[in-house]
């Protein structure tokens, strides 16, 4: 094991070796860096020239430069020694220091919609999977391909048109005409008789009683100004935390388990005296103490299961943990749209808070809450441009896997031993299903840091792609080589992990030593 | 699926292969292909667009029918709002309309499709052609050649593809002071890129060859090819290479329908096609700002690199289902219905006749 890896991460250091040299050659060979100065008529025209071919010296040839460069990206490697040098950009500022920031940016970019499009599309996969060849499948399948087909620019100017300026516009008079609500009403109601298995009659049943309260909550919505004053309030987390409970219990215990369902249960009555307690704390709140929250919200519901006991205590502390987690989300959920009032009538945003460019509003001041939701209203919709296009690979992906596995002997074998349905696909075929999609998801982060470019490039989020494109526009190899080095090395340091995992996750697989 | 209709009820939701009896495997796929509802419409609405790129504004000098060339400036016709309608159904002077100067938008969009299929195309080709050969040679001999070809792959593999662009576009753009290659770029601006791209995106067919090769030569008719003297150019022609083909067209239109994307991309970050000539992807990035004032100008080149993509990617859906060996796939809505009274189903015996 130990010389595989060894052996990976040597053959890695001398890939990359190699393909840096070509990457610097290509960049210094890809233009000529003085053309700017070339056509100007500035009369400190040989100047300017000359101070830039001194700041990238133009005077050496490229490989001598390279190796230059590689001397001081050398001292990298040597720990705690805080002399990192990979050289300045062309206004002189040191890539180190453009990176780390390019990195923030690209980073809470990319992280959230990633996660999500790797739940959703799992999620998806699933589903279609069990229920191959039903209309729901067929619609997945089509929507699938032609998010894959979708050019992301194309997209994201639709999103700006739609998804901000529209809405944007309908935040000024939030009013839904009545045949709007029974419209969007009835999508919701289609959809649901879609997703839901069974006869006929079941599921226009339920899409009817989905149609109706989709419509109803929408007029209500707009009688009171809901977009305007958004919040939950303690009766819709109550309600809903009582349907997450059940949900939870269902999918990771089975309702069977009394005291898993229990454990739940009781993690949600806490969480709503919680709500009122915990509300003057709320308004100090910084980063940190969301994130400790969150952890006390787990182990909350870890104690709760524990007290519960039962046969299989297990199952009762996952049950709670996960219910108390979730409930403890719409309780900031809550607090957020209390928030939003003041946000949306921030002299800086001035009522239109669904952004097309950027990554905050410039000089936006306010607390947590209202910073938070500057950041959020930033991120959406390339988030949403993002899920898209990556969504239809999980989904596919998660499919086909799911199918083969729900094939297996064993599962057949699971089934004939009397397991119910939900044990069978939970505990037997979704595990299993999970090892090759693990691999992807592996491979997919380490692709994630370089691979927004162009989401980059449309909302004008100056992250690890803008500095490459930038980088290559000036024939700056500086910046260039820094995005290369950061984006490799994790690409092939995922690419190991995924190997790892790979034969972790499924004993039948063994790396070669 | 279509196929299924008529055949008898299977046992526990596996779906009975498809009566291969006295068929040869080119006939098989043929059949699984046709009988794809999605590939079907996706080649039909393939060849639509194909024909009516190549034959609308002509190609390579060749004259089409379409009375604008996607370069002709003509005057305004009602602020070069699109002509076409469905109701009544009418194509007009201008049916996708004009930009801001009088531009045919139809003339352009066409050429911009065309733009896209040859890059398509030089892709597939070149990209399958070396991603054969690389992923052949290092799974078939193993060994030093396999440590190189698959080193060499991992270097291309990391170098971004966007830089390798921009060096091209470059070589391109400098038309005074060049060789043979900016001149020749410089006229055949796509058909340099699609090379180019080619050249940089056969290594993940590559890397699926060599898995293929790898095991293929391990099986007994390639070890019984080898035993009868068979050379190692008749054994990976003759022998594997006809077993791992399903597996190469079924990527290849996969790498191809990427491609237009890439394409398209590129030619919006500014360092594909170039203006004069025209791209689907430069269109949108030049009209997007005039979505508000001229939304045509925006819709129709996206929709139509939608509908290509969209086509080549059922194409490919159609062609892995036909080539995919294990056609026995888990049914859930079969399995729960399983359950009244079996019928008596064909059992295939070892040599493949049926027996009931």
């Amino acid at each position: 094991m130990v010389t595989y890896i060894v052996r990976r991460l040597i053959t890695a250091a001398l890939i990359l070796l190699g393909a840096s040299f070509l990457v610097y050659l290509l960049t210094a060979a890809s233009g000529d860096p003085l053309e700017e100065f070339r056509a100007s008529s500035a009369p400190n025209k040989q100047q300017l020239m000359d101070a830039r071919t001194e700041l990238l010296q133009l005077d050496t040839p490229a490989p001598i430069r390279y190796f230059h460069w590689l001397g001081g990206a050398a001292q990298c490697l040597i720990p705690f020694a805080n002399s990192c040098d990979l050289g300045k950009n062309i206004a002189g500022q040191p890539i180190t220091d453009a990176l780390g920031h390019a990195l923030i940016q690209t980073l809470t970019l990319v992280t959230g919609a990633t996660v999500l499009a790797i739940l959703i599309g799992i999620t998806l996969g699933i589903i279609t999977a069990l229920r191959q060849y039903s209309t729901l499948d067929y619609g997945v399948t089509f929507m699938a391909f032609l998010f894959f087909s979708l050019p992301i620019f194309w997209v994201a100017v639709l999103l700006k048109e739609f998804g901000a300026i529209g809405f944007n516009n309908f935040l000024r008079n939030p009013e839904i005409p009545i045949a709007a609500a029974l419209a969007i009403g009835a999508v919701f109601g289609v959809l649901a008789a879609v997703t839901v298995g069974g006869e006929m009659k079941r599921r226009l049943l339920l899409g009817g009683v989905v149609f109706m309260f989709a419509a109803a909550v929408l007029m209500y919505f707009s009688a009171t100004e809901w977009f305007k004053n958004p919040g939950l309030g303690p009766l819709v987390i109550a309600i809903a935390g009582v349907g997450i409970a059940f949900a939870v219990t269902l999918l990771s215990a089975g309702l069977k388990n009394r005291k898993a369902l229990q454990s739940a249960l009781i993690a949600v009555g806490v969480g709503l005296v919680v709500y009122f307690v915990i509300q003057p704390l709320l308004d100090q709140a910084t980063f940190l103490m969301i994130v400790l929250l969150a952890i006390a919200a787990v182990l909350v519901g870890m104690g709760i299961g524990y007290l519960m006991g039962g046969y299989d205590r297990g199952q009762s502390m996952r049950a709670a943990a996960i219910t108390s987690f979730l409930v403890g989300f719409l309780i900031l959920l809550d607090r957020f749209m209390q928030a939003w009032p003041a946000y949306f009538n921030n002299s800086r945003v001035r009522g239109r808070p669904i952004a097309t460019i950027g990554a905050s509003t410039p000089n936006i001041e306010g607390d947590f809450w209202t910073l938070s939701l500057d950041s959020f209203t930033h991120l959406i919709l390339p988030t949403i441009a993002l899920i898209l296009i990556s969504l239809a690979g999980y989904t596919r992906f998660t499919r086909a896997s799911m199918l083969e596995i729900m094939n297996m002997d064993y599962i057949r074998t699971a089934r004939a031993k009397g397991l119910s349905e939900r044990t069978v696909v939970m505990r037997h075929a979704f595990r299993n299903a999970l090892i090759p999609i693990a691999t992807i998801v592996a491979f997919d982060i380490g692709a994630l840091i370089g691979g927004a470019v162009i989401t980059e490039t449309v909302f004008s989020v100056r992250g690890m792609g803008f500095l490459f494109l930038d980088g290559i526009m000036h024939v700056d190899p500086n910046p260039v080589m820094g995005v290369f080095l950061c984006v490799a090395i994790t690409a092939m340091g995922f690419n190991l992990i995924a190997d790892l995992a790979y034969s972790a996750l499924d004993p039948r697989v063994r790396v070669k030593a | 699926m279509a196929e299924d209709a008529g055949l008898p009820q299977s046992a526990a939701g596996i779906e009975p292969v498809l009566d291969a009896k006295g068929l040869s495997q080119g006939q098989i796929v043929r059949k699984r292909f046709l009988g794809h509802t999605g590939a079907i419409i996706g080649l039909v609405a393939f060849s639509i667009i194909f024909v009516m790129a190549f034959t609308s504004v002509g190609y390579w000098g060749i004259p089409g029918w379409w009375k604008y060339s996607h370069d002709e400036v003509t005057p305004l016709v009602n602020d070069g709002v699109p002509t076409a309608s469905l109701w009544p159904l009418a194509w007009g002077e201008h049916p996708f309309g004009q930009d801001r100067i009088g531009r045919d938008l139809f003339a352009m969009t066409m050429r911009g499709a065309q733009q896209s299929i040859t890059v398509m195309v030089v892709i597939g080709l070149i990209a399958g052609f070396i991603g054969v050969v690389v992923g052949a040679l290092s799974g078939y001999f193993r060994g030093w050649t396999e440590a190189v070809l698959m080193r060499l792959t991992d270097v291309i593999i990391i170098i971004p593809g966007l830089l390798l662009a921009a060096v091209m576009a470059q070589m391109a753009g400098r038309r005074d002071s060049g060789g043979w290659f900016s001149s020749f770029a410089s006229n055949n601006g796509v058909l340099a890129l699609g090379i180019f791209l080619g050249l940089i995106t056969w290594v993940g067919l590559a890397r699926l060859m060599r898995g293929e090769f790898l095991s293929l030569r391990e099986r007994e008719f390639v070890d019984a090819a080898r035993i009868s003297g068979a050379s190692n150019a008749r054994i990976i022609f003759k022998h594997i290479l006809p077993n791992a083909v399903g597996v190469l067209i079924v990527n290849i239109t996969l790498t191809m329908s990427a491609a237009i994307l890439t394409e398209t991309a590129l030619s919006y970050l500014g360092v594909g096609v170039k203006a004069p000539d025209t791209s689907l992807g430069l269109l949108i990035s030049q009209n997007q700002e005039a979505f508000a004032t001229r939304p045509w100008l925006f819709w129709y080149p996206g929709l139509f690199i939608v509908l290509i993509c969209l086509s080549i990617n059922f194409i490919g859906d159609g062609l892995r289902d036909a080539f995919d060996p294990r056609q026995k796939k888990f049914n859930a809505k079969k399995a729960k219905d399983a359950g009244h009274p079996l019928e008596p189903t064909p059992v295939t015996a070892f040599d493949g006749t049926k027996d009931h």
